[in-house]
């Protein structure tokens, strides 16, 4: 495999990495914010998260 | 990708598919079917038994409220009848007091009249008595004196005095 | 817990046996290295035959302990034969005057010998019979299939048995099924309809749960990782979606913004706007399936990497060490075994809900 696509799939990955981050974060700060929606929040963090998550597979399969 | 599309196995797919989709259909006529209708079942049962807790105890504070309300009347209705016999026996006594003195007033009354009519009567009595005494005295007093004439017209004269002075 | 984690030391345990017959010899490091790449391979892979593990003898030979399975193929005819008859790949089969044989896990025709040819790429170009072969994988699903069947049929008859209340492995199920109604299928699809697709959230939340649980115990087996299985499983939500789709579904799709634009105004966004929502029905279900076999693969390859680290390691320091992480990641992966049964049934269940929503007509123009 060459190197440039390996090198791109690893920034997919940071930018996959980085945007969970940022939905998890942000969904904790929610969390922390209104403690009885928990449930409503989890479940919008965890769409959101694969729906991003997704995307990282993608590129890591199309080097693979 | 060329990878991915290098390890699908056809055979595999088909079997996948054909697997499931049978696991499907046996379970939503053995399981989930059941299972499903049990559980909204139980839960139209738990509803249905919370409405009639929730309406027994409407009931039972409507009850309540009728035991407060006859309470209430049946306390009132007691008030009311010591009112009146309170009120029964104060005038029972009133009226008794009244008549009790009317019955006294009519007692003396009668027995100043009896005294009245008896105290005329001794006084007629007396006048009587007395007359008959003066009448017997003067007889005596006549009869001595008429012994004598000038004193027995002397004593007719301070008589008709006298007489005149009553 | 406790319970659990013993079970967890006996599948390291056993997943140790087949390095720890490596580790007797004195190969060089390199070896080792290409040695454990090639069994992580072999273990994501489908197998002909059930082994459980293998070993090697003094004289050099490798014993496998398992059963073989039968081999299904449609050559001009159904060609059945057991998959012992491969040696695990080392001879080829022989079935009435035809020959196959097992190469990089693929059934290929060869002459006697076993012959493979190959194209400029080193792609063999031998002919491929359609292979409908019970495999490893399949008597896998079958299992599941089985238990589940059992299992939950079992937990329908304990109401009728018992007035209405769930006993026995029933107990622990029972709020599961009440989770994927309440709080997946109800609230993404809607109390009107979610009565129609509970079957198909519930078979496919307790399938890929068993399954990917399946992987992580010393059966060794790797189905969920299975590109074959969630495309089979995300077309079935493909199918579904699009088929219980109703009039604003598609409507939604084709002409999106409705009547808040005039047709001469909506022409030229719709050139770029119809694609993109028509490759929207088609990129949902490839996410779903790519998502749910690149999570179970990656979970094995970085388990089944970090054990075989300790025998590359070998040190007093190294091996405790990636023993430490493999256990960690073991009980990582368990949640992901439930967490990506929860994902695919839950944005199943949201793709559902698209599908199946009505509008009301006059607020739609506003709310895409």
């Amino acid at each position: 495999m060459e190197i440039p696509v390996m090198v791109g799939a690893g920034l997919v990955v940071i930018g996959v990495g980085l945007g969970i981050g940022r939905i998890g974060g942000s969904a904790m700060d929610a969390i922390a914010r209104q403690p009885e929606s928990y449930g409503k929040i989890q479940t919008a963090m965890l769409i959101a998260a694969a729906l991003i998550e997704g995307i990282g597979f993608a590129a890591l399969f199309a080097v693979s | 990708m060329e990878k991915l599309l290098e390890d699908f196995s056809l055979g595999l797919f088909v079997w996948q598919t054909v697997l499931f989709v049978g696991l499907l259909f046996l379970l939503k006529k053995y399981a989930w079917g059941p299972i499903l209708s049990a559980v909204n079942e139980r839960e139209a049962g738990i509803k249905d038994a919370l409405n009639l807790a929730e309406k027994a105890k409407m009931e039972m504070e409507n009850l309540q409220a009728d035991n407060q309300k006859l309470l209430k009347e049946a306390r009132a209705e007691r008030e009311a009848m010591l009112k009146e016999a309170r009120e029964l026996k104060s005038s029972m006594i009133e009226s008794a007091k009244t008549e009790a003195k009317e019955e006294a007033n009519k007692l003396v009354a009668n027995a100043q009249a009896a005294i009245e009519t008896e105290k005329k009567a001794a006084i007629a009595d007396l006048k009587s008595v007395v007359a008959e005494l003066s009448i017997s005295i003067a007889e005596t007093v006549v009869r001595e004196e008429l012994s004598d004439k000038s004193k027995q017209e002397k004593l007719v004269e301070s008589m008709l005095k006298d007489a005149t002075l009553n | 817990m406790q319970r659990k984690l013993s079970l967890k030391a006996s599948l390291l345990f056993i997943f140790l046996i087949p390095f720890m017959s490596m580790a007797g010899g004195d190969t060089p490091k390199t070896d080792k290295k290409s040695e454990i790449k090639a069994y992580i391979q072999h273990h994501l892979q489908d197998s002909y035959d059930f082994s459980l593990f293998s070993y090697t003898t003094e004289d050099g030979s490798h014993k496998y302990v398992g059963a073989p399975l039968p081999v299904i193929l449609w050559d001009n005819g159904l060609v059945v034969f057991a998959s012992s008859k491969f040696h695990h790949g080392e001879t080829v089969a022989e079935v009435d005057g035809n020959f196959y044989k097992l190469y990089h896990n693929k059934i290929y025709k060869t002459d006697a010998l076993g012959t493979i040819n190959y194209d400029d790429h080193q792609h063999p170009t031998n002919l491929k019979p359609l292979d409908l072969s019970i495999t490893k994988g399949v008597v896998m699903i079958l299992i599941t299939a089985l238990l589940m069947f059992f299992l939950f049929r079992g937990l329908a008859r304990s109401y009728a048995q018992n007035k209405g209340i769930a006993t026995g492995t029933g107990r622990f199920f029972e709020p599961i099924v009440l989770y994927i109604r309440d709080d997946i299928a109800i609230p993404n699809i809607g109390q009107k309809k979610h009565m129609r697709y509970m079957p198909f959230l519930l078979t496919v939340f307790f399938f890929v749960w068993f399954l990917n649980i399946f992987g992580l115990t010393p059966l060794g087996v790797n189905v969920t990782g299975n590109i074959a299985v969630t495309t089979a499983l995300a077309i079935m939500t493909f199918l579904i979606t699009n088929f219980t789709g109703t009039k604003d579904y598609w409507k939604h799709i084709f002409d999106p913004l409705g009547d808040s634009m005039p047709w001469y105004g909506k022409v030229p966004l719709y050139i770029i706007l119809i694609p993109i929502e028509v490759l929207g029905v088609f990129i949902k279900p490839f996410s779903l399936l790519i998502r749910l076999y690149a999570n179970m693969q990656a979970g094995h390859i970085v388990l089944m990497s970090l054990i075989g680290l300790m025998f590359i390691f070998k040190s007093w320091l190294g091996s405790p060490l990636s023993f430490g992480l493999a256990f960690a990641i073991s009980l990582i992966e368990i949640l992901v075994a439930l967490l990506q049964a929860y994902i695919f049934t839950m944005l199943s269940a949201l793709y559902f809900g698209f599908a199946s929503e009505e509008h009301d007509h006059h607020d739609e123009a506003h709310a895409h």
